[in-house]
This record gives C-alpha cells, structure tokens and sequence, in this order.
C-alpha cells in the first residue's frame, strides 16, 4: 500500500473542508490535501440552489452552488491539492510519532495511506432515515429523506413524486416544500412532532406561508398506506408526552412521504480515531481550539455539531484551519499555564461548542456556540465564571432550531481567573427568567 | 387603524415585526433589529417581493438540469409566472454561474441568471 506524509490532511470538500483549507494556507500551511467522496467539491451546498446563503460572509445573498463557487476559486487560487471521489476509510493515531494514518481509496490510486502532522474532520452530517424513527406501515418506494429528493430534484431533474406529505419541520423539508411546488407538486402539509418548528423562521414565512403550506405542529405520520407506492399517510395530533391522540387521525391520500427528522454528525471515522465524543451533539468535543482530545486532530461544521447556516460553518472552519495551522508551525503555541475553564450548560442550554476553554489559548475574543433545547420567549440568556456573571442577555425568542452564540472577552476572562486563582474553572451558561 | 405581524426574512434572525398600517400607510414599524429589517417590513406589506430560484432542462451538460435565479428581486405575486415560464426553457451547456439563461422573464423585467457552472457532457 502507498504510504504519502503530509502536513495537513482536511477529510471533507464540503464549506468546512474548503473554509478550513483556505485558512490554514493563508497562515502559511502549504502542505495541504482535502479528500472529498464526491465527484465535484462544494458538499451539499451543490444540490442547495435556494438563496439565503452568504449574508454574513459576503454581505450579500447567494445561492449554494455561488457560496461554494467562492470557496472552490479561493482554494484554487491557493493552489490547494485535492482529491475527488475519493473514499477516506480508516482513521487512526500513532502514538509514537503523534501522526494521523489516513487510510483512503479511489479508482486511481487504489489504497493508500497518509501520515499527517495533523487532521481538520469536515465529513459533515447525513440525515436521520426513516429506520430511525420507528413509523409504523409498510415500506413502499415513495418514501424518502428530504435531502434525498432535492438531490434528485436539483441534480438529477427528477421530480420524486406529485402529493407529498412532509413529516418534520427542519429546513430541508421546508425548501423542498417550496421546490417540489414550483416542480408542479402538490405539497398537502407539514407535521412536526414538536409543539414549535425545527426550521428557521424565514424558511417558514418564504416556504410554507408564501403557498399556503400548512404547518401541523404536533402532529405525526401515525401510518403509511401502501404496498408498491405510498398511497397514503394518517396522521394524528400528539399530546405533551409526543403520544398519539386518539381520534385526532385523519388519512391524506398522496403518493411521497418526504422526511426532515434531523441531522446526524457522520462521525464514522472519528469514533475509529478514538477521540471523545459528545452524545447531545454527536460530534467530538473539542476545546477553544476546535481540537479534540487527539493533539493535531480538530473539527469544524456539521461533523462537529449541526449548523442551521453556512456562514456559521464557514467561520468555525476558518478558525479550526487556522488553529491547525498554529499548530504546525508552532508560531501560536502560548505557554499552557494548565488552567481550564468547563463549560456547564443547563437550563434549557443542551450543549456548547467548544466544550473546554483554556485562557491562554483563546483568540481575544472567542465564540461559543450552542442551542437550547425548547422554545423559550423574553427570557434572558445568563453566563456565570466562578459564579460571576459575565453577560445577562435579553433574548425575544430562543428555539431549538436557531444556533445561539455568545462572545467570550479573553482580557475579561483572564482577569477573573487570575482573581480567583488555582487552575480549574467553572463557565455556566443558561435560560433565565426575567426579574 | 390596522395592525400586521410579520416575520422579517431579511436574515436568519427572523425578528419578529409589527407594522401599524392606516388607511394602507405605513404609521410605525417595531421589533426590528436593524434598517433591513425596516425596509423589508415596508415593502411587505406594501409591495412583496421575493428572489425567485429554480432549475431549467440543460442540452449537452454533464447534468440533465442547471440551477437558475431571477437576478433581483420579483413581485410576489409574479413567482408562479416566473416558474412557469421556466418549464419552456432550455439552456445549453456549458454553462457558468452569473450566465442570463433568459432575458425578461414573464415580463417584470428581470434577467434570469444561472447559479451553478455545468460543463459539457
């Protein structure tokens, strides 16, 4: 097998990938690789032709495939190796020269390994399938996950079906709503088990309002009728505990069942690497770095927790390329004093990314980012550092379906860690009422 | 005097916006976070408009279809022309991003532009 080392090798052509490697070159890391399992680079943005994308990086709207056009020409102009097709299979962590093997294979070169100085994960997310939402019926063609359907719509040109019913309200499933309308089909409605949608709310207001598209808030498919082709679902209300109501059931006769039951970080390879896994977000945890417990090893995008915005994964990939590339060249390397700050997040903050801050590693000012885990309305979002409060932030709307964030100060961090001295922190971030 | 709750779509912060209306005039816009936010109020409940994005059939390219948008902003109301006046087209490849695949399109005035490059077959 072909043995190749190189300094950086980034597993994923997506924005992550492509944001991450534009990063670290412009730091000065030329011994790059991005390895992408699909024939073109770009990731999913290729088959998301929808605008809305890019007003926080390029302070204008653009479509997927522009967004990642943008990227796609910064990585050529810095002359960034990549290769497409290209499977990565194995991913493991010698000990005793600190290199990552990365074991890959594609038509050309067969099997081959890399040995890198050091790893960004950008594999991205793939959708929750239907086996994992435990629908009762038959299993008829007809039946598919929404991102699924827009690759065939907007890549393939092939309208999946004519009456769709879509079960889950993330915001794959709401463009499709819009997409399959403008293709000719009838889209019935929406359910969400939920009492509130999982998608953003322009996705509700420009998908679903603007065509009269209901959204049945808890509501779920109870059943699909059908042998060869779905000819139907029934769906029912459910009460406070997600259970059925009883009598609520009413059939709607169509012939597409799509699903948007959520994202699920591919972490196929992390997990063989051995790093830490976080089970809320389903992604590695990492430290302010966006390093993972692994030295050299760092994630960025929907691989490490899901995003709702491209921009978002764009900024979090910049960092993690140019903390890897800190790394590399050791040019960043602060003196680690061996002082942590954990991040506690609690009522009704699921998680945070990071997970672990360490004051001399942060940037001057550092982003968290997080989501919480019901709908919350004027409410004010509290952070606490050894019990001081550093921000009490009035919030109109909260929901699970919008990313938060919060800028941490590094001068404003160090001086109460120094004030209160010893090595171990505490940083808590929560839902508070109002007083 | 009338009062509008709307949505702001203008970015992903989705504020939520109320718009008192008098006689079909504008008396006071609240909840937005920004100017945007504002304008965007202003026009929807006066004159809506939206980027209208879609696909049309490509001869010749290495995929069967190629991603298009209206290259501004189009009249609500005019979304389904403009979809509709899609199906009959026909690009040819290759085509490259910011391409005009039509020119006009259903009459308000602006350009259909491709959002994806697509060589040839």
């Amino acid at each position: 097998m072909a043995e190749i080392k190189k300094d950086l090798v980034i597993i994923g052509g997506g924005p992550a990938g492509l944001a991450a490697a534009v990063s670290a070159a412009g730091e000065g890391v030329r011994d790059i690789l991005i390895i992408e399992r699909d024939i073109r680079l770009g990731g999913i943005l290729n088959q998301c032709i929808h605008n809305g994308f890019g007003l926080h990086t390029f302070k204008e709207e653009l479509t997927g495939p522009e967004y990642a056009d943008r990227y796609i020409k910064m990585a050529e102009k810095e002359q960034i190796p990549f290769m497409l097709d290209t499977m990565v299979i194995d991913l493991s962590f010698d000990e005793a020269t600190g290199e990552k093997i990365v074991t890959a294979m594609n038509r050309t070169e067969g099997l081959f390994s890399v040995r890198a100085r050091a790893v960004i994960l950008a594999m991205g997310c793939r959708e929750r399938p239907r086996g994992a939402l435990n629908i009762p019926g038959f299993r008829p063609s007809g039946i598919y996950s929404a991102g699924t359907a827009q690759y065939y719509t907007n890549m393939e040109g092939k309208l999946p079906g004519k009456k769709v019913v879509i079960l889950g309200s993330g915001d794959i499933g709401l463009i499709m709503a819009r997409r399959m309308t403008f293709e000719g089909a009838k889209v019935l409605c929406v359910a969400e088990l939920q009492p509130y949608s999982g998608g953003l709310k322009r996705n509700i207001v420009q998908c679903l309002d603007d065509f009269g598209i209901p959204l049945l808030l808890s509501h779920t498919v109870v059943d699909i009728k059908g042998k060869r082709r779905v000819e139907g679902v029934t769906i029912a209300e459910v009460d406070e505990n997600r259970k059925p109501v009883p009598g609520s059931e009413v059939f709607y006769e169509c012939d597409t069942l799509l699903l948007s039951c959520g994202l699920i970080p591919e972490n196929e390879l992390t997990n063989k690497l051995g790093v830490k896994m976080n089970p809320v977000t389903g992604g590695a945890f990492v430290n302010e770095s966006l390093e993972t417990d692994i030295p050299g090893v760092y994630a960025c995008g929907n691989v490490l927790h899901v995003h709702d915005l491209v921009d978002y994964v764009s900024g979090e990939a910049s960092a993690a390329g140019k903390n890897a590339a800190g790394f590399l060249l050791g040019k960043t390397a602060p003196e680690n004093d061996g002082t942590v700050i954990n991040i506690r997040t609690e009522n009704g903050v699921r998680y945070s990314v990071p997970s672990v801050v360490r004051p001399s590693f942060m940037p001057d000012t550092l982003t968290v980012r997080f989501r919480v885990g019901n709908e919350f309305r004027d409410k004010n979002l509290s952070v606490y550092l050894d019990g001081k409060q550093l921000m009490k932030l009035p919030k109109r709307i909260m929901a699970p379906g919008e990313m938060e964030q919060i800028i941490l100060v590094k001068s404003k961090v160090e001086e109460i860690v120094s004030e209160n001295g010893g090595s171990e922190h505490e940083l808590i971030i929560r839902v508070e009422d109002k007083e | 005097m009338e009062t509008r709750e709307l949505t702001c779509i203008r970015c992903p912060i989705g504020c939520h916006i109320t718009v008192e209306l008098e006689n079909g005039e504008v008396k006071s816009i609240t909840g937005n976070s920004c100017p945007r936010g504002e304008e965007y109020a202003a026009s929807e409940v006066t004159n809506p408009v939206r980027i209208v994005t879609s696909l049309v059939t490509l001869k010749g390219g290495e995929r069967p279809v190629v991603s298009v948008k209206t290259a501004g902003d189009v009249p609500k109301d005019k979304m389904t022309d403009v979809v509709g006046a899609l199906r009959n087209v026909e690009a040819e490849a290759p085509v490259s991003i910011g391409d005009i695949i039509v020119k006009d399109i259903a009459g308000t005035g602006v350009d259909i532009v491709a959002t994806s490059n697509v060589s040839k077959k």
